[in-house]
């Protein structure tokens, strides 16, 4: 699983074709809601905009993280490898979450400068919110883009209990209320995590396998 | 011993069946050749040999077994017309990171010596995006060949190589027979297959249309032609 990890970063290190247009991405989705909504409007829908922002820009982070391998043909490569396919899962996963994690900061701070929501009183939580959100999202996530087929159809829907508990936590830690308000949601969402995390790495053979 | 046992093996995907009740032996140390024109099943037979598909219907024993787990996996060694290589990496840390991800003792030393061994240890830090077609199949096929498998798929070898790494590609293939590794080629190049060949299969609509001893090598193009109408190449 390292070898894969460090293999993705590396290439993503020399390359930065993920970031980069992860990055834009962001500052698009945000530049066109701060322009589409008031100040206090868009205040107010900060934790909806953190949660567009992250969803489409993790779907576009998940499509890079296997283009690189179907590109060149070296997903075979992988497959044929005598290690857990799980493993994998596993080594996608991490690496998407690290490079979601760089793009997820970068909105965090234009949230800040660009509509004006205040650094919350509760940084530590907000951080558990996006990183447990990031990974519910990305784990179901990789499991439809294995496949590419209609399968991203049938598994959408699932995102739905994390972008609920996501966009809730986040609404409260940003608007200051107490962060063990948010503890429910939490609760939730890392739930859900273990669950798709597990299923995806037991899946994951499954799915691969044509 | 049989490598390969393939016993009225199919493969569908979606309601297309591109192989239907192949049932084929090859045994160790056996080089077999797969001709057919496009479309009649060698690709798929090989990555089904592979353990990348799944067999829609019949079996399929690797070494004996009906498992697809790591250690049959660690056996096979696979030369596809796509190189598994990573364009942005360079050709000495693509053959390290396949020898770790093979368990490998010193990845940089064993991806070192297959630069060498392949005649490209002066470039081993070049990208492999800037790499000729014909250097880039020789690193594939070190890649193929860095953890030493004991069965060795290839499909279209020599496509889009000039005749000199033709040629070094030919002396490979026959060092290894020699070595007695277990080879399945698939290729359109009838000269070049049947010069490293001891059996020779002809693929046709997914099925085995004819299979080839060794003393009936010469009649394969013969043969070829009858039963695809086409002309071997």
């Amino acid at each position: 699983m390292w070898s894969i990890l460090r293999k993705d970063l590396l290439l993503e290190l020399r390359t930065r074709e993920a970031l980069a247009s992860l990055v834009m991405l962001v500052v698009l989705i945000l530049l066109t809601f701060t322009f589409a909504l008031d100040p206090d409007g868009a205040r107010g829908a900060a934790p909806a905009v953190l949660w567009v922002t992250l969803i489409f820009a993790g779907l576009l982070g998940v499509q890079r993280t296997f283009l690189v391998e179907r590109e060149s043909g070296a997903w075979y490569g992988l497959l044929l490898a005598p290690v857990d396919r799980g493993a994998i899962f596993a080594a996608k996963l991490v690496a998407n979450l690290v490079i979601l994690a760089v793009a997820d900061v970068v909105l965090t701070l234009l949230l800040g400068l660009v509509l004006g929501v205040p650094v919350p009183a509760a940084p530590i939580e907000l951080l558990l919110v996006n990183g447990l959100g990031l990974v519910g999202f990305s784990a179901l996530a990789m499991r439809l883009r294995a496949r590419e087929l209609l399968l991203p159809l049938l598994v959408l829907p699932l995102l739905v209990p994390v972008v609920i508990c996501a966009v809730e936590a986040s609404r409260i830690v940003l608007s200051g209320g107490p962060a063990a308000s948010a503890g429910v949601w939490l609760r939730v969402l890392a739930t859900f995590d273990v669950i798709v995390t597990v299923a995806g790495w037991m899946l994951f053979e499954q799915l691969v396998l044509e | 011993m049989s490598v390969v046992e393939a016993e009225s093996l199919g493969k569908a995907f979606g309601r297309t069946r591109v192989l239907r009740d192949v049932t084929l032996r090859v045994e160790a140390g056996e080089t077999l050749v797969l001709f057919g024109p496009n479309g009649a099943g060698k690709s798929t037979l090989l990555r089904l040999c592979a353990t990348i598909y799944a067999p829609t219907s019949g079996s399929l024993r690797l070494f004996g077994s009906l498992e697809r787990e790591a250690g049959t996996r660690r056996r096979i060694g696979v030369v596809s017309h796509q190189s598994f290589l990573y364009p942005d990496l360079s050709a000495r840390e693509n053959l390290a990171f396949y020898a770790r991800l093979y368990g490998l003792a010193g990845p940089e030393r064993v991806a070192a010596e297959w630069l060498a061994r392949v005649g490209l240890a002066g470039i081993g830090p070049r990208p492999v995006r800037a790499f000729s077609r014909g250097m880039e199949q020789r690193l594939a096929l070190a890649r193929a060949l860095l953890h030493a498998p004991d069965l060795l798929l290839l499909d279209e070898p020599w496509s889009a190589l000039d005749a000199a790494a033709a040629d070094l590609l030919s002396d490979l293939l026959v060092a290894l027979h020699a070595e007695g590794r277990t080879l399945v080629v698939a290729t359109h190049d009838f000269e070049r297959g049947l010069a490293i060949a001891d059996r020779a299969v002809i693929l046709h609509d997914g099925r085995v249309a004819w299979d080839a001893t060794r003393g009936e090598l010469g009649a394969v193009p013969g043969a070829y032609r009858r039963i695809t109408g086409a002309v071997a190449a």
